[in-house]
């Protein structure tokens, strides 16, 4: 009986189009709630998308949609730390060299490209900035990446502009289909997101303009904390009493940095850990609004002196997992020009979430662009082998970095109240041959199709989930 | 295997700063005592005693050097090893609001081939794309160190300045600020000499004006009122501590006839050029550097590689310093850097200089020309104990670095390092075997996805 209930249940999520209920009971379920211990059996209710209870003995409604949750799991909903999910033709978010958005005009949104394309010839012009952008004022609802990663069990990422040294603002978004772009948005402002590509040329060579290089694009970044400063500085005695002082000029590239609560910094490699950690300690002296720091990338966290160096600086890191990988190689190629740094990096890069999690440093996971189920799943049960517990591994893309963001009163755990953001999957999650069976995002159902046979999960359907509740 | 790793990790890391005696070498000092056979104590970092009896200290570790030859570390006053990314900010002729500070890279492996060399510390410089260069700093080559851990202490920060083809290379002959979106790449003023000192000059009639700002502001300030500061602006900045004589002027140049001009523009801006670099014409204008007080770095023998460096001779460094100029040898590349010892051999032919004279130039002078001369350079009680053993004599084609000391810690050893190649060897292996295992049999690719 309870398979045919499952069976029918299945069958009307592939067919039926009507609203999703506003109580949902998932109940017979193993719930691992990341916040408690797990609940060897028990029931979820969601109701009007926020969990309404949990527990292992909980009443069940009367106008409950039931899920027969028998051999199933239920996890909180996976955060990607780190994303462009949402906004069309968007790069992959990358940290450190060639991570500079810049090469990819159309991960530009149109009102960032007058801004960067113009050959700059000083900090004055502000080069490769668009800080005041807003992710949640470009997302794209149609985005096809929406519905690929969401068969991962991601319900909601945080969303960042790429392009450019300063971006522009991330926004905490969560993955709901078939709504305006507004609808996805829960926090607006998550972030600054800061990139520094490696510059190239004698001459500035290809036109580029200022800053061509690393160091000058380090230097412009300091230079505009600086202007934002004495911006700030200004703007303030200005309101105080204008009379008699010239009005100060309106610039938009300040705004953006002073309207943003935090800033992302690009790290892969110890030295540029080190590097960062310094400026972005630099930065927050400079800047006259508080504003904390996050380091993204953080390849390198495998090794000891990078973990030293992270906790020391207490800063919480978003690590990628999109682990380095061999180049293609032909049966004779010759391999002996690998130096041996690179050869160790590549064995042991999976290791770093293990090695953060034991020194006690604050961190959470993100795709970098990992996107289909398939590879996400692969890359994650990477740094399981490596040593990560399932547990953490389930935390670092759940309550971390809902904790890192300062959003951890409403998700990344299922606790009474929070989001109704919700994976329940057959097999424990991240394994090889576990199934997304469903997922919920704002107590809104959606049902990933499942692997296809080539092993990428292919896009999901969208279900609005089964009527004749209401 | 674990062990195999930590044994290689032991080998590398170097060994800290201990009591040291190393006897029986011949000293090339660089100092006052001249050359001598006998002993050096290395105590804290620092040189504790040297001559040719010297009291052993309790606990120090005996260097037998017999047959050997210890010289002060070798200083190298133009190198752009050891940053990341580019060090040219080639986009604009004033690019002074950089600095190689921010990208210093103690990864790079031109570290420790310098090392393996004799050098102990190099003079970190900008490229020369700009009229107005970034800033610069020495480092000492603490191979395995942190970034900040490389940097010298305690020494004056420098900038970069650079004369002739250069700067004006990434300008077109009509100079100036092209259509925006051009194809072709939007030339750069300047594109002449005239040009370049031209920029120089703006440069520091700009910084003027700023300095003067804020030298108002900061009598306000003083006097306990409470003004809105002046926008801090990198550029100026670094130029406004130039004319507070707080940072260096190292000025790339070739041409007698730019190097007076530098001269001039410096007179008439009210600061000094440290030193002249390159500067192969130097021996026609050696008179009028000496009478600035301009040091010179320059090349042995490096000519012709362009047209401004076609007057060169091989009696450059010697007339100069003949005239009065404290003179040096720089590399200016990574892999000159590793046997600056024997283009300072190169001055013995060329100029006749004794040995020490030919030495100096790649310890002492340039520790003179940076600065740093009351605390490197040479072998004497109480500078820091940055030296380097040969086994020959030190400016031979023939002579190896055996070993190396920064601040009495030993940061190279041959014996060590060609001992711990074949464990290093056989771990790279180790994981190309692993990688190949895990490869997939019949395909060469992986899909894109």
């Amino acid at each position: 009986m309870k398979k045919l209930l499952l069976f029918s249940f299945l069958w009307c999520c592939a067919c039926a189009l009507a609203e999703a209920p506003s109580t949902v009971a998932i109940r017979n379920a193993k719930i691992v709630t990341v916040s408690g211990p797990v609940i060897a059996k028990g029931t979820v209710i969601l109701k009007n998308g926020l969990i309404e209870a949990v527990g292992e003995n909980v009443a069940i409604p009367a106008d409950a949609w039931v899920v027969e949750g028998e051999g199933m799991t239920v996890y909180p909903g996976l955060i990607d730390a780190l994303s462009t999910v949402g906004i069309a033709g968007a790069a992959p978010a990358a940290a450190g060299r060639g991570g500079r958005g810049g090469a990819t005009p159309a991960a530009t949104p149109a009102a960032a490209q007058a801004a960067t394309t113009e050959r700059s010839w000083g900090p004055e012009d502000r080069p490769q900035t668009t800080s005041w952008l807003l992710a949640a004022d470009e997302l794209q609802a149609d985005d096809k990446r929406v519905e690929t990663v969401r068969g991962s069990g991601i319900t909601t990422t945080v969303t960042y502009p790429t392009s450019g040294i300063f971006a522009g603002q991330g926004s905490i978004v969560d993955l709901v289909s078939g709504e305006k772009a507004a609808a996805m948005v829960l926090v607006p402002s998550a972030g600054q997101y800061i990139s520094l590509g490696s510059g190239r040329g004698f001459g500035g060579g290809g036109g580029g303009g200022f800053p061509s290089s690393l160091m000058g694009i380090i230097s412009y970044v300091r230079q505009l904390y600086l202007d934002a400063n004495h911006y700030k500085a200004f703007k303030d005695a200005y309101a105080k009493d204008p009379r008699g002082m010239q009005r100060p000029a309106y610039d938009r590239a300040l705004e953006g940095l002073l309207a943003s609560q935090r800033f992302l910094l690009p790290a892969n490699q110890v030295l540029e850990i080190d590097r960062m950690l310094r400026f972005g300690a630099e930065l927050q002296t400079i800047t006259p609004v508080k504003q904390s720091m996050i380091l993204y990338g953080a390849r390198d966290a495998y090794r000891p002196e990078a973990v030293e160096l992270l906790k020391k600086g207490n800063v919480p890191v978003l690590l990628s997992i999109k682990w380095p990988t061999p180049p293609a190689r032909t049966a004779d190629s010759d391999d002996s020009n690998e130096t041996l740094r690179t050869l160790i990096e590549r064995d042991k890069a999976p290791s770093a979430p293990a090695a953060l999690q034991k020194a006690g440093v604050k961190f959470a996971l993100y795709s970098d662009g990992t996107d289909t189920p398939r590879d996400f799943q692969r890359a994650v049960k990477k740094a399981i082998d490596a040593g990560l517990a399932r547990e953490d591994a389930l935390r670092a893309l759940t309550l971390s970095p809902a904790e890192i963001y300062g959003i951890a009163d409403r998700v990344g755990s299922i606790d009474k109240g929070k989001i109704a953001n919700i994976v329940v999957t057959k097999g424990e999650i991240f394994d090889d041959r576990t199934q997304v069976v469903m997922v919920f995002v704002d107590g809104k159902k959606y049902t990933p199709e499942a692997p296809a046979a080539g092993g990428r999960g292919g896009p999901a359907t969208e279900d609005p989930g089964p009527g004749g509740n209401q | 295997m674990k062990k195999l790793i930590l044994g290689t990790l032991l080998a590398l890391t170097p060994l800290s700063a201990e009591t040291i005696v190393i006897q029986n070498a011949t000293v090339m000092t660089e100092g006052p005592k001249g050359i001598f056979k006998g002993s050096v104590v290395v105590k804290d970092g620092k040189i504790a005693d040297i001559g040719e009896k010297v009291m052993v200290p309790q606990g120090a570790t005996v260097i037998e050097a017999g047959g050997q030859y210890l010289i002060p570390g070798i200083i190298d006053c133009h190198s752009h090893i050891a940053g990341s990314g580019n060090i040219n900010e080639g986009s604009v002729s004033v690019s002074s609001m950089v600095d190689i500070k921010d990208i210093i890279n103690p990864d790079d492996i031109a570290i420790y081939r310098a090392l393996a060399g004799g050098v102990t510390t190099a003079n970190i410089l900008h490229g020369s794309a700009n009229s107005i260069g970034g800033q610069t700093l020495p480092l000492k080559m603490r191979w395995g160190k942190s970034a900040q851990e490389l940097i010298f202490a305690g020494a004056t920060p420098g900038i970069k300045f650079a004369l002739g083809e250069n700067p004006k290379r990434a300008g077109t002959p009509q100079g100036g600020r092209g259509a925006p979106g051009a194809i072709v790449p939007v030339g750069r003023y300047p594109a002449t000499r005239m040009g370049v000192e031209d920029v120089i000059r703006e440069a520091f009639n700009d910084a003027k004006v700023y300095k003067a700002e804020w030298d108002a502001y900061d009598a306000k300030v003083a006097k306990g009122e409470h003004p809105i500061a002046p926008r801090k602006d990198l550029k100026l900045q670094a130029l406004k501590e130039v004319l507070e004589n707080k940072r260096y002027v190292h000025v790339h140049c070739y041409r007698a006839d730019e190097i007076l001009m530098m001269i001039r523009a410096a007179d008439d801006n009210g600061f000094k050029v440290r030193t002249f670099q390159h500067v192969l014409e130097g021996y026609k204008v050696a008179k009028e550097i000496a009478e600035h007080g301009a040091g010179a770095s320059t090349f042995s023998d490096w000519w012709a590689y362009k047209i401004e460096a076609i007057d060169a001779i091989p009696f450059n460094a010697a007339i100069m310093a003949k005239k009065g100029v404290v003179v040096s040898f720089n590399s200016d590349d990574a892999e000159l850097m590793r046997h600056l010892n024997t283009e300072a051999g190169k001055a013995m032919k060329y100029g006749g200089m004794s040995e020490t004279e030919a030495l100096a130039m790649v310890t002492i002078n340039p520790a003179k020309q940076l600065g740093i001369d009351k605390t490197v350079g040479s072998i004497e009680v109480g500078k820091d104990a940055d030296l380097a053993l040969y086994d020959g004599f030190p400016m031979s084609d023939f002579a190896k670095v055996q070993k190396v000391w920064i601040d009495g810690t030993q940061y190279f050893d041959r014996d060590k390092e060609v001992a711990v190649q074949a464990t290093k060897d056989a771990e790279k292996q180790k994981l190309l075997d692993k990688e190949k295992a895990a490869r997939p049999q019949t395909n060469t690719r992986r899909p894109n996805q």
